[in-house]
């Protein structure tokens, strides 16, 4: 008799916990440093737009500033790309991705 | 330069300072109409990419969103021409939602000659014109960086009229 074939094992599929599908991820607005926008004019958009304090939009604004970026909001990219529309609208430098 | 007095935001202008705003809304409407040409930077920095890697989300976005944002920019540069006195100077008096209708159109006036006059970030105004001062005294560059400072220190006052 012969041996039985020994069974096949699958590889494990280990899942990727941190791996969270594309399409389940919210999205994000960005704003970004430009050259032109005066510093206060940046803090009044965030406070008028996103009913944000005026620490909050400070801070927002500087990040902008040093860090050469921002993410100001997220949510639905619906959401996203409204929010993006209203600050084009207002002069500033927006676009949306994935967060 | 704007204060407040009341509910209403003011400024006095001189006949020269009228003609400039008058320039300035009139070459952003010219832009957003006749001239609308998404290959000119000026054009590319009013109406951002939303998607900077994606064309086609790009497109679609602005499918949705340019009309509207093409009408209210141009609404707001309207705005300016409509509150400046005719061919003299005078008095602008304005309620708050013109007066943040004029904070946008300068702000898009801004943008728009900061791209032509390539602003980068950290240029120091005061030695750009200089510059151009000691380049050509009567050259085009000249009157527009003095143009792009005067809109900073118009906007500015209407900004800090608005949040006083």
């Amino acid at each position: 008799m012969g041996g039985m074939a020994a069974p096949q094992v699958a590889p494990v599929q280990v899942p990727d916990t941190d791996e969270v599908p594309a399409s389940d991820r919210p999205w994000v607005t960005i704003v970004w440093d430009d050259p032109v926008n005066l510093m206060t004019y940046v803090t009044w958009v965030f406070q008028k737009l996103f009913g944000y304090s005026r620490e909050k939009a400070e801070e927002l604004m500087l990040d902008v500033h040093h860090k050469g970026r921002a993410v100001v909001s997220s949510g639905a990219r619906e959401r996203m790309e409204h929010d993006a529309s209203q600050l084009h609208a207002y002069g500033l430098w927006a676009t949306v991705d994935r967060s | 330069m704007f204060r407040r007095q009341g509910d209403r935001y003011v400024a006095t202008f001189a006949v020269d300072e009228v003609r400039v705003l008058r320039k300035v809304a009139s070459e952003v409407v010219g832009l957003l109409t006749d001239g609308f040409d998404h290959t000119d930077p000026v054009v590319g920095r009013l109406f951002p990419e939303v998607y900077p890697d994606d064309a086609s989300g790009t497109a679609e976005f602005r499918r949705y969103t340019e009309g509207d944002l093409k009408t209210a920019k141009i609404d707001q540069a309207g705005a300016i021409l409509a509150a400046l006195p005719d061919e003299a100077g005078g008095e602008v008096r304005l309620d708050a939602e013109a007066a943040e209708a004029w904070l946008r159109a300068l702000n898009d006036a801004r943008l728009a000659m900061g791209v032509r006059l390539e602003i980068k970030d950290g240029t120091d105004l005061g030695e750009e014109l200089d510059d151009a001062v000691a380049t050509d005294p009567t050259s085009s560059r000249v009157f527009q960086l003095s143009v792009y400072a005067y809109l900073g220190y118009l906007q500015e006052s209407l900004l800090n009229a608005l949040i006083d």
